[in-house]
């Protein structure tokens, strides 16, 4: 049993038990379960449908982020094919529900599985390469993928799209942005609690060896190739998971969203979240939601101001710019992402009166 | 067979032209090891360059040409400067988002600017480098860019083993420590890869913008067909760039001509990830040793 204390103000660990604790005190824990209890019962009273829209766009882009930041910032993995596994659980979701005529329940995790063997496939070439070389690979991986996608008419109806129907949980239809909200943000949690547990089982700690250095690892007795994917398998599952969820939420479906600035999205959530780090995933996922919701908004406005009007720019490339600004700018001041900011905010609280 | 030969010749031209939008990548990665993803991007920042100076400011051909280079000197000198200086011994994904993130940001420049439309070119290339061998014809650009390409290769590969500067850069690109123990300016060498590399991308650009016109979403799509030429032809060999964007654009004339249209994209990605599994360093590339 912890001490009720706010925070420790040096490393107090005494065995392993403490080390592997996802929370110091009894603080962090209590201040979690509020903040969730207060996001689940004031967020859909308070905000209107737009701000709900938002906020369950950022719980589905953070499933799929933290999976990115299993393969990423845990396995060091780079791919640059997340987009497309979102993609394929989208459809992999659409077809179960409205060829099988699979419940809800089942369609998710079954997309999420299918997702998880496409991903092994893609992640064959890890076995083999590293580095550059296989983010190359996983780009081919992306393309070919999309070009599925769009060719094979019988299964995806192509450019056509696939509209799913309802979703219902234990009788009841589920409808609407509250409605999806409670069962979008319930995945969430769920799916974090499970990323943040397997990075401290045996599994996590041996994908930290394959990112630190694959070879020791593999001298130290870790199948690396196994491992590396099993982290392919795990990080599709979380698309897979989360391109189904999306496909309920926006009932109807097309190949388009699915391309490389998908991915690249993904990867910019996971580095400006920080890598490496749970909940800096989901961070990310909400600045980079909030991010091109800003700008979409700004770029509007910008477009009805006279003297802009009058130059006879067209100024939504702006929003373009602004992203790929975004990325380079954490890249070079904050590589470690706003994980690593609120740590720095946190900590200057702690150690207030004596910052050194 | 008729058929067969205009495929073979429009395969060939093509693939050239994959090759020299390639070489300025390669350019990049021999000397400094960064796979640059706003390679597509660099090379229509050159071509619209051209555009405004040729069609808008209304200088000659030649002028025109001789300021766009030294402009995209400028630019890769400055690009290297401001946001790769910072990263010499980061992380793999740090670079690569790097480069991703400046793609971006000159896609949104361009298309701020320059809009998404198609512009052309006035024409100027003479009209004597057009070819007709019996049927098939070749168009006077692809004859250019031969004769270009051709005279790229020549040239580089005699700065590569000539000159001081391109021995630096190959010592800097092997090893940087040794390469800076033994005196190499290596901040230097990495700013002139950037530099010379700019100049070879956006004269490429301007090549392509002859052909096709000049659009950004081509020329950045471009920018990613150029990862399965310089896989194929080897991450770190010029003259494997021109040889890989041949048998690409030989893989995917044909695939479009004799199979069907719509997989002549994704062709090269196939291709792309066998020659991986098989071959990763590539036709022509250097094969990395590596220890723990």
């Amino acid at each position: 049993m912890k001490k009720p204390s706010f925070h420790p103000c040096g490393n107090f660990r005494e065995t392993y038990a403490e080390e592997l604790a996802i929370f110091d005190t009894w603080f962090g824990r209590v201040s979690l379960i509020v903040f969730l209890l207060l996001l689940f019962c004031l967020a859909p009273l308070m905000l209107d449908r737009y701000l709900l829209y938002i906020l369950n766009s950022i719980g589905i882009m953070a499933i799929a982020a933290i999976g990115l930041n299993i393969l990423i910032g845990y396995t060091g993995q780079i791919s640059l094919g997340h987009g497309a596994f979102f993609g394929v659980g989208a459809y992999a979701g659409a077809i179960l529900a409205t060829r099988l005529n699979l419940p809800f329940f089942v369609c998710i995790p079954a997309a999420g599985l299918i997702t998880a063997m496409v991903g092994m496939i893609f992640g064959i070439p890890s076995g083999r390469l590293k580095g550059l070389y296989l983010t190359i690979a996983t780009l081919a991986g992306q393309f070919i993928i999309e070009y599925v996608l769009i060719q094979w008419e019988s299964l995806t109806k192509g450019t056509m799209g696939i509209t799913l129907p309802e979703p219902q949980v234990l009788g009841v239809n589920i409808s609407g942005d509250k409605a999806f909200f409670f069962l979008i943000f319930a995945c969430l949690v769920c799916m974090t609690w499970f990323a943040v547990n397997i990075m401290r089982s045996k599994y996590g700690r041996a994908f930290v060896a394959i990112r630190d250095n694959d070879r020791a690892a593999e001298g130290m007795g870790i199948p690396i190739f196994r491992y590396k994917l099993l982290s392919f398998a795990i990080s599709s599952f979380y698309a897979g998971f989360a391109g189904s969820l999306w496909a309920y939420y926006m009932v109807s479906i097309t190949t388009e969203p699915f391309n490389l600035a998908l991915s690249v999205e993904f990867i910019a959530m996971v580095i400006i979240g920080g890598m490496g780090n749970i909940p800096g995933a989901i961070f990310g996922a909400t600045f980079i939601t909030v991010l091109n919701e800003l700008l979409r908004f700004a770029t509007g406005a910008l477009m009805n101001v006279g003297w802009i009007a009058g130059l006879g720019l067209n100024m939504a490339p702006l929003r373009e710019f602004v992203f790929g600004l975004a990325i380079v700018l954490f890249i070079l001041l904050e590589p470690k992402g706003l994980a690593e900011l609120w740590r720095i905010v946190r900590s200057s609280f702690r150690l207030w009166p004596f910052s050194y | 067979m008729e058929f067969f030969l205009q495929l073979l010749v429009n395969g060939v031209c093509i693939g050239l032209l994959y090759g020299i939008s390639a070489m300025g990548f390669v350019m990049i990665f021999k000397a400094s090891s960064v796979l640059n993803f706003a390679h597509g991007e660099l090379l229509a920042l050159g071509a619209f360059f051209f555009l405004s100076l040729v069609t808008w400011g209304k200088i000659p051909v030649a002028a025109a040409f001789l300021l766009t280079l030294i402009g995209c000197f400028v630019l890769g000198v400055l690009i290297e400067k401001f946001f790769l200086r910072p990263l010499i011994g980061e992380k793999l994904i740090f670079v690569i988002m790097l480069t991703v993130g400046l793609a971006a940001m000159f896609k949104g420049l361009i298309l701020l600017v320059w809009g998404g439309n198609l512009h052309t070119y006035p024409e100027f290339l003479p009209a004597s480098l057009e070819f007709h061998l019996g049927s098939i014809y070749i168009a006077p650009v692809y004859s250019a860019t031969l004769v270009i390409s051709v005279v790229f290769l020549v040239l580089f590969g005699l700065f590569f083993k000539k000159s001081s500067q391109g021995i630096f850069m190959r010592s800097v690109a092997d090893n940087q420590k040794a390469a800076l123990s033994l005196g190499v300016h290596v901040r230097r060498v990495f700013a002139l890869s950037w530099a010379i590399a700019a100049m070879v991308a956006c004269m490429s650009g301007i090549v392509l913008g002859i052909i096709n016109g000049v659009n950004v979403h081509d020329l950045s799509a471009i920018g990613l067909k150029v990862f399965p030429v310089v896989i194929l032809g080897g991450l770190d060999s010029i003259g494997g760039a021109i040889i890989g964007g041949i048998i690409i654009g030989l893989l995917e004339t044909f695939t479009g001509g004799y199979l069907s249209p719509s997989l002549r994209d994704v062709v090269p990605y196939i291709v792309l990830v066998f020659i991986l599994m098989v071959k990763p360093y590539g036709l022509f590339g250097l094969v990395e040793i590596e220890r723990v």
